[in-house]
């Protein structure tokens, strides 16, 4: 098992034609995962990378019976592909698209609640399930299939925890890049409970990062409800108050959202946190053997 | 992006929110004339910075008569003003708000910002105007009001009237003050705000509801529909370094240390920080050079870092992702040629093809100490900067 995607899982791109929706579906196609068309609007009709091209997700989901979809759609309109999808019915939709303004986040996430879909990011690198299903821009190369589940607000300190993993020969049983924003779609808590429930993972890596306290939420759940064992890592212990780290929703504001806190809360729920990003590895044998 | 006090208010006024009457110059001489259309004898002048904290640092001054005016004006125009918020630097006074005074019977606190916990916009009022909110909320949290927005519905006008009545005030102040939230909620949602706080919000002796000071924060990502807004930007308030970055589409916070940092991802940028300090060095800047880390952003990288002279190393930590491990190292030898890198370049690479990047490095002749692994890369970072 695993979570989210699978070998089963059918994928559309959303911005399929562009060279972000071209480039990624090809390697996600050489990965394995199950391709099986795009929406373009007004290129529909066409073959793209040798499957059928849509204009609406509607037409594309009836025709394809696809489950998933990946958004390579620019900032102003990828909030509108977001509800497309989901109002075609998708079950996880995934958006790699950086940018997209807070206030069309919130009207995605008051629609996404209202339709059930589950939402990867926006901003993020994507979703894996090493050897069957890639959907997102994280090289595929580097994962292993095992059995750690990882979480992460971050794209490049995933690849860290996926990198240390596999070194160590324990891979991986997914790993969900949930994204930088602020407004997001699946979090930590949502996260932590599949991987719970997914009898393949034996144990959960974390990766946050400062602003807002999504991790300190998740760290009375792990106190709550997770058995396995849990690794954290936070990032931005030396960050500046006030300053945006470069992921819209990584800011110290008014006090809340710092890392020293995380790390706090995570560690009295019993999870073990890495000082360095060096030791997520060590960190998650360390919790394993507990 | 954050706006001056004085386009702040230009704002509220377009949406029917009263401000205080005033003239925003950018010399003392206009400051005399904007006393004329203001009358009266005694006048506040306001440095505009984006900053917090100007009373405290003396960048808010009451002044009676026009000599105190010129004077006032005299010694903030043209200099940098620094409080707490943006120490130790400070920002430099192009202008003043020149306004007129005000009989205040009450100050209040109101605020519309994007709550990120209940992904909702939200309403905080409080009765303690002219605080810091984070001050109220650490010593009084039961006296901050809040009410959530429905994304569908937007704002209620019971939920004006619950703050304009927990706030205390009585009469025609309950419309007034029902209209001036509508207003806010509505300039808030058509100028894709991320902030917008009045505070304080003042009753006056003759108990209308006026808008004494106000900060504004714009969404950055929305600001390419948000033309008028995002021409009100004020580069000379952001640190040189990070305006430059910025002009140069490179994500860039300069910090007080001496490792110049260039890493791909904000995750692990911030991560490369805590690495230096957890290894007792300390990080002089932010920076994420993005996915696609060409020789051109390596080489624009290079020259943001090396304008900070306290930089003594530069530690370079890429992860190859989709983009190979060879090419970066071209780009970076071409980078380091360049712009002429004197200070040592510590280099950590993983990922697709890293032994051929490495070796790339190893043999290119010039100041390139390449890691291996992370730990490895702060200690060598750490160790080249004493």
């Amino acid at each position: 098992m695993s979570i989210l995607v699978n070998k089963n899982t059918k994928v559309l791109c959303q911005g399929f034609t562009g060279k972000q929706g071209t480039f990624h579906s090809e390697q996600a196609a050489a990965y394995g995962t199950q391709m099986v068309g795009g929406v373009t609007p007004g290129k529909g009709g066409q073959m793209h990378l040798g499957l059928p091209v849509f204009n609406t997700m509607r037409d594309a989901v009836a025709a394809t019976q696809a489950n998933a979809s990946v958004i390579y759609v620019p900032s102003p309109y990828a909030a509108d592909s977001i509800m497309e999808a989901a109002d075609a019915g998708i079950e996880v939709i995934v958006c790699i698209t950086e940018g997209i303004p807070v206030l069309d986040m919130l009207n995605v996430k008051a629609a996404i609640r209202a339709n059930g879909a589950k939402l990867i990011g926006p901003n993020c690198p994507g979703v894996i399930t090493p050897d069957e299903c890639k959907i997102g821009i994280m090289p595929g190369f580097i994962h292993k299939r095992g059995k750690v589940g990882i979480v992460s607000r971050s794209g490049t300190l995933t690849y860290e925890a996926v990198h240390q993993t596999t070194q160590l020969g324990l891979g991986q049983t997914t790993c969900v890049g949930i994204g930088g924003d602020p407004i997001k779609g699946l979090d930590f808590i949502d996260c932590l409970e599949m991987f719970q429930n997914d009898p393949e993972t034996e144990a959960i890596i974390m990766v946050g990062e400062i602003g807002g306290t999504r991790e300190e939420e998740a760290a009375d759940y792990i106190k709550a409800h997770v058995t396995k064992p849990v690794a954290a890592y936070i990032a931005g212990q030396t960050a500046p108050k006030g300053k945006r780290m470069g992921h819209a929703g990584a800011i110290i504001a008014g006090g809340s959202g710092q890392a020293s806190d995380k790390i706090a809360a995570l560690e009295k729920a019993g999870a073990v946190v890495a000082a360095s990003p060096a030791e997520i590895g060590a960190a998650i044998v360390e919790a394993m053997r507990k | 992006m954050n706006l001056h006090e004085y386009q702040a208010k230009e704002l509220l006024r377009e949406y029917g929110i009263t401000t205080p009457r005033g003239v925003v110059v950018e010399n003392t001489t206009h400051a005399e004339v904007a006393t004329g259309l203001l009358g009266g004898d005694s006048w506040v002048v306001k440095a505009q910075i984006h900053a917090g904290g100007r009373g405290k640092a003396g960048g808010v001054r009451l002044v009676k008569g026009v000599d105190a005016l010129r004077a006032a004006a005299d010694e903030l125009l043209g200099k940098a003003l620094v409080t707490y918020q943006n120490a130790p630097d400070g920002q430099m006074v192009s202008r003043v708000l020149v306004e007129e005074t005000l009989s205040i019977a009450r100050e209040l606190y109101l605020s519309l910002l994007v709550d990120r916990e209940c992904e909702r916009i939200v309403v905080v009022a409080s009765g303690s105007g002219g605080m810091d909110i984070e001050e109220i909320a650490k010593t009084a949290p039961e006296k901050i009001l809040r009410e959530v927005c429905d994304p569908l519905l937007g704002l209620q006008d019971f939920q004006c009237r619950n703050i304009a009545f927990a706030l205390g005030l009585e009469g025609k102040q309950i419309a007034d003050m029902t209209r001036l939230l509508q207003g806010m909620y509505l300039l808030f949602k058509a100028s894709d705000l991320s902030l917008a706080e009045i505070n304080p919000l003042v009753v006056t002796a003759a108990g209308e509801l006026v808008a004494l000071d106000c900060k504004i924060g714009v969404d950055d990502n929305a600001l390419y529909r948000q033309k008028t807004l995002a021409e009100k930007r004020d580069p000379s308030q952001d640190d040189a370094k990070e305006a430059a970055a910025h002009a140069a589409g490179l994500n860039y916070i300069a910090l007080n240390g001496n490792i110049g940092c260039m890493v791909n991802g904000a995750g692990l940028a911030m991560a490369t920080m805590d690495l230096i300090k957890l290894h007792g060095g300390m990080p002089a800047n932010f920076l994420d050079v993005g996915g696609g880390a060409t020789a051109e952003t390596v080489a624009r990288a290079f020259k943001i870092i090396l304008s900070d002279s306290h930089v003594k190393t530069i530690l370079v930590n890429i992860f190859g992702g989709i983009m190979r491990c060879d090419i970066i190292a071209e780009g970076i030898i071409k980078a380091v040629q360049e712009v002429d890198v004197k200070v040592p370049v510590v280099v950590r690479l993983e990922g697709t093809n890293v032994e051929l990047g490495r070796k790339m490095l190893a043999e290119s002749g010039l100041k390139i100490i390449s890691a291996d692994g992370l730990t490895d890369a702060a200690k060598r970072a750490v160790e080249a900067a004493k």
